[in-house]
């Protein structure tokens, strides 16, 4: 039996009229499970709806033993009571708290404090405790955020595109802390993202909403790894650095965590500068693969 | 004369200060529970509280006054069982200035819950705070500025009330002749030296207040706390 059960159905009102949302997922104790889909197609309203902080029209949500939703029997569990650490997009840090004061409110009446040292030691905030959340950069916001979120202690761990707002070097830095911190928490984590190379090293799965449904096989290379039509295959990745080589040029392209070297002529690499996305393109007569 | 100078002042700022601590405790939950509602009684709701804003003050006076007078059945029932009488006390100015600014404590303060980021609750209640801890702690002390906004301008509006005050209150000097009804009655008298003395204050103190209220607002928004 899976850790977590969602049914949901919800009729959500998008820019080009109504959008039934219908999802089926279940997700495993551990998982690091990805949601990715194009914008409008409701993964912001499924995490909502984990954390009860939005009603299902109709639906069923079960968190190991506890039930937290079952539109049948009018269950719904208040988002207080659902022990759920949320990451909103744009942080949602209380603005007249301190960095310290931010992740103490987060404590539960009787919970020890010292984990509120701990986090503040995990996350590497303790030159910035004192701070007020209006005076840090959005790199160390989302630390803050991700830290008062783990407070609690919660099992699953929801993260709204948070690292959207942030540039490349620090978001590799915080998928970093991410990643340390769902397996020191031991979390199962539900990440919404857009970004393959984001996902393709958090993520243990993936799964695309499309139009309000999760319709493709969740492999993480049904959503990264496209083959086109005339059997090459193609991955997406970020240009690292573009170096003259003899004639001449190579490519450095980020791939997951893979740098691979692309030669290319001239006019290939005209309009391209370190930081693009680009779609590499293999040839693949008879991949092979070997241990 | 000086004596009765500076009861009727100290009078008109006692009203201003009793009236806006009852609008503090009235207003907050009033204008959250606004801020909040969906239902479709809200405009009714809404509207109710702003006529202060739009009769002429003696309409709601002479309401209150036919409401609170002891020959009818409510101010008869107050008298009675709470031994309390309304009209001409000072008891009757603070409840008919309670309703009188009541949408000057609400109306800011409805549009700072409202405009505050709904994300910044949210993010309490998933931390497990209910909707009381989430209101004291994490709402109120963000909307400072609308708060202070609410507070001064019911204040304010207090000490400058006339119409209701007239109506329901009289001219009682030491119980309820207040500055605006003073210098009515001075220029009646043609004693326009000290309806001058009056108003002068009045204008001093609200300029005064208001150019508080701005310079407090613009600091609190510069050190991001708006």
């Amino acid at each position: 039996m899976n850790m977590i059960e969602i049914r949901l159905k919800k009729l959500l009102s998008a820019g080009d009229g109504p959008l039934p949302l219908d999802i089926r997922l279940e997700i495993g104790k551990g998982e690091f499970l990805a949601i990715t889909g194009p914008s409008g197609s409701g993964k912001t309203t499924l995490l909502r709806l984990l954390a009860g902080l939005m009603a299902a029209d109709e639906g069923f949500i079960r968190f190991d033993s506890e039930v937290w939703l079952d539109t049948r029997r009018g269950v719904n569990v208040r988002p207080q009571a659902r022990n759920i650490g949320l990451v909103f997009q744009d942080y949602a840090l209380f603005p007249n708290m301190t960095v310290r004061k931010n992740l103490e409110f987060a404590l539960s009446g009787k919970q020890n404090k010292r984990i509120v040292d701990e986090l503040i030691a995990i996350m590497e905030l303790t030159e910035l405790e004192g701070s007020f959340p209006a005076t840090l950069s959005g790199g160390q916001q989302q630390r803050v955020a991700l830290a008062r979120a783990l407070v609690r202690k919660p099992r699953l761990l929801l993260l709204d595109e948070p690292l959207s707002a942030l540039d490349a070097g620090i978001r590799a830095k915080l998928q970093n802390y991410i990643l340390r911190l769902h397996e020191a928490f031991q979390l199962t984590t539900v990440l919404v993202s857009h970004d393959y190379r984001e996902i393709f090293k958090l993520a243990s799965r993936v799964v695309a909403l499309q139009q309000g449904r999760i319709d493709q096989p969740d492999l993480p290379t049904a959503v990264l790894f496209s083959t086109g039509q005339d059997g090459d295959v193609r991955l997406s990745g970020e240009v690292l650095s573009i170096e003259e080589d003899g004639a001449g040029f190579a490519v450095n392209v980020l791939i997951g965590n893979n740098v691979v070297r692309v030669p290319a002529m001239p006019r290939d690499i005209q309009h391209l500068q370190p930081g693009d996305s680009v779609t590499v393109s293999f040839q693949a007569y008879r991949p092979e693969l070997v241990r | 004369m000086e004596a009765a100078f500076w009861q009727t002042l100290w009078l008109t700022f006692k009203l201003a200060a009793v009236t806006t601590s009852f609008l503090i405790l009235l207003g907050i939950p009033v204008a959250y529970l606004l801020s909040r509602s969906r239902s479709r009684w809200k405009p009714f709701l809404e509207a109710l509280i702003s006529l202060p804003l739009v009769l002429p003050p003696t309409v709601l006076g002479f309401y209150l006054l036919l409401a609170f007078s002891p020959e009818g059945q409510f101010g008869a029932w107050l008298e009675q069982a709470l031994g309390l009488r309304l009209v001409f006390t000072f008891s009757g100015l603070v409840v008919g200035s309670i309703f009188y600014s009541l949408p000057f404590m609400v109306q800011p303060v409805q549009s700072g819950f409202e405009n505050l980021p709904r994300n910044l609750s949210e993010a309490s209640y998933t931390l497990g705070k209910s909707h009381l801890q989430t209101l004291l702690h994490v709402q109120i002390p963000n909307i400072k500025p609308a708060l202070l906004t609410g507070i001064v301008l019911a204040f304010a509006h207090t000490v400058g009330e006339f119409g209701v005050i007239l109506m329901i209150g009289g001219n009682i000097p030491g119980q309820t002749r207040v500055a605006s009804i003073a210098i009515y009655d001075e220029v009646e008298a043609l004693n326009y030296g000290l309806a001058n003395q009056y108003a002068l204050v009045l204008v001093a103190f609200a300029f005064a207040i208001l150019a508080l209220v701005y310079s407090i607002n613009r600091r609190l928004l510069r050190t991001g706390w708006g």
